[in-house]
């Protein structure tokens, strides 16, 4: 366990992320303190679709993420379709339009990898199902900058790949299935 | 040195952070290139990149070989700044202007139009090609600007591989296209060259949002997705730059996910296709 409280927590899912999201955000209360960015690999022009999906079905806010704005507590914010999201160091958030990375706009790793940057041992990160290794890397740096690092239990995950190249790149990552992680992330707001 | 002295993890950030900040004021004070309110965190990502394929050992190494030797520049403006786009990028952007912006554009017997940070310029022969479709080509004068001297030289050249063609027609059509694509470029070694007529009417220069000034009054000004790389106090600074560039009831265009809500100059526009981010200019 970490010894300094999570202040942000990130997650990215691909193959089989809206069922495993819709397992872990309906279960957050409204007054969640600790604010979620989500990544998830969709093809452009969806996103807005996700955002309604889960606005509908969650308690705590779900919003797309806007270019420069501050991060609020108690809200998800999930990365546009075809732009990527980071994390600066002031605790707001960006948009990018640069490259695809690992073939994905927006990617995992770009989202971990600034939030490492920006949050260091305070931020919490999770590679859930997904068929690629978008969020290895990620993982990796979340890991190095003193971050709470899991992956999604293999068994568990509709599709394996994407936690097992994490869990590679981070063999220090803690592995749960959705069920271990519902009361943890509720923990991780009581500390 | 007592390596028990020497922390790892977030200092090593530190450190790295303290070098960033040192080799983007390096590049200002010799080049006047001025990245220092660019979004931070995408910057680093850039430069990050830079530093592994250059082949530097730290981004002090780096800042060492840019002061001293002028051909690191532009290598390093390459990473900094290239943006890959497509023709019609946001196919319902183009229908707007074409539907709702042109119109208004008619009335007037000249035109100037301003594509800010035009990278490769792809959103220009955008515009070129649909102001031609709508009959305005004649009395437009656009003017391409953008800070990297190579991509000015990509734009003016208008070649883009041949493999893009086929996204870069879809979009087209999708604007609500007059005409096909293929009248206005050929095919030429795996290259689609386009029509030299379409850059007849266009001045490109060199022009920074961050540090240079207004340089004409202007109809349309069409600045996509470069402002998500600035940082807020360097958006407004560009925001007040098209303000003062705009022609009374001007007309702006955003990306799709940039807005002017955070903006100091959001009350000197007005929405004028709110779900494009199209804007124009109030009297205030």
């Amino acid at each position: 366990m970490s010894v300094a409280p999570v202040e942000a927590i990130s997650i990215g899912a691909s193959a089989g992320a809206v069922q495993a999201l819709l397992r872990i955000l309906p279960a957050l209360p409204a007054d969640y303190p600790i604010p979620l960015f989500i990544v998830v690999h969709v093809p452009p022009d969806r996103s807005n679709a996700l955002v309604s999906l889960f606005a509908a079905k969650c308690q705590i806010a779900v919003r797309e993420a806007e270019d420069k704005e501050p991060i609020l507590p108690s809200t998800v914010y999930f990365a546009p379709s075809d732009y990527h999201l980071l994390v600066e160091a002031d605790r707001s958030l960006s948009l990018s339009m640069d490259e695809p990375v690992n073939h994905s706009r927006p990617a995992i790793d770009v989202l971990l990898e600034s939030a490492a940057d920006a949050y260091g041992p305070a931020l919490a990160a999770i590679v859930l199902t997904g068929a690629n290794h978008d969020g290895a890397a990620g993982l990796k740096a979340v890991c190095a900058a003193g971050g709470t690092a899991i992956v999604q239990d293999f068994a568990d995950a509709q599709v394996a790949t994407m936690p097992e190249a994490a869990l590679t790149a981070c063999p220090s990552a803690r592995v749960m299935t959705l069920d271990d992680l519902i009361p943890y992330l509720l923990t991780l707001a009581a500390t | 040195m007592d390596a028990a002295l020497v922390p790892d993890g977030p200092m090593q950030n530190g450190v790295e952070d303290i070098e960033i900040q040192l080799l983007l004021e390096a590049l200002y004070q010799r080049y006047h290139y001025d990245f220092r309110h660019y979004a931070r965190a995408s910057i680093k990502r850039r430069l990050l990149q830079a530093r592994s394929q250059l082949g530097f050992a730290s981004f002090s190494a780096m800042q060492d070989h840019l002061l001293h030797d002028p051909a690191t520049l532009p290598r390093l403006l390459n990473y900094l700044t290239v943006q890959v786009s497509e023709m019609f990028r946001d196919p319902s952007y183009f229908r707007a202007l074409r539907e709702k912006v042109i119109p208004h554009l008619r009335t007037y017997p000249s035109l100037k139009v301003w594509v800010a940070g035009c990278s490769h310029g792809e959103e220009l022969y955008s515009l070129s090609i649909l102001f031609r479709e709508e009959g305005l080509d004649q009395r437009t004068l656009f003017y391409a600007t953008d800070i990297n001297p190579d991509a000015l030289r990509a734009a003016e050249a208008g070649v883009y591989p041949l493999e893009q063609i086929r996204k870069f027609t879809e979009n087209h059509q999708k604007s609500g296209a007059r005409s096909s694509l293929s009248d206005y470029y050929t095919a030429d070694y795996g290259r689609a060259v386009f029509d030299k007529s379409l850059r007849s009417q266009v001045v490109f220069s060199d022009h920074s949002l961050v540090t240079d000034a207004v340089f004409a009054e202007m109809h349309l000004i069409s600045c996509r997705n470069v402002l998500i790389y600035f940082d807020r106090a360097l958006q407004d600074r560009a925001l007040g730059l098209f303000r003062d560039s705009l022609a009374r009831k001007g007309f702006l265009g955003l990306g799709s996910k940039e807005s002017l809500r955070f903006s100091a100059h959001a009350p000197a526009f007005a929405d004028f296709v709110r779900e494009e981010k199209i804007y124009q200019r109030q009297d205030v």
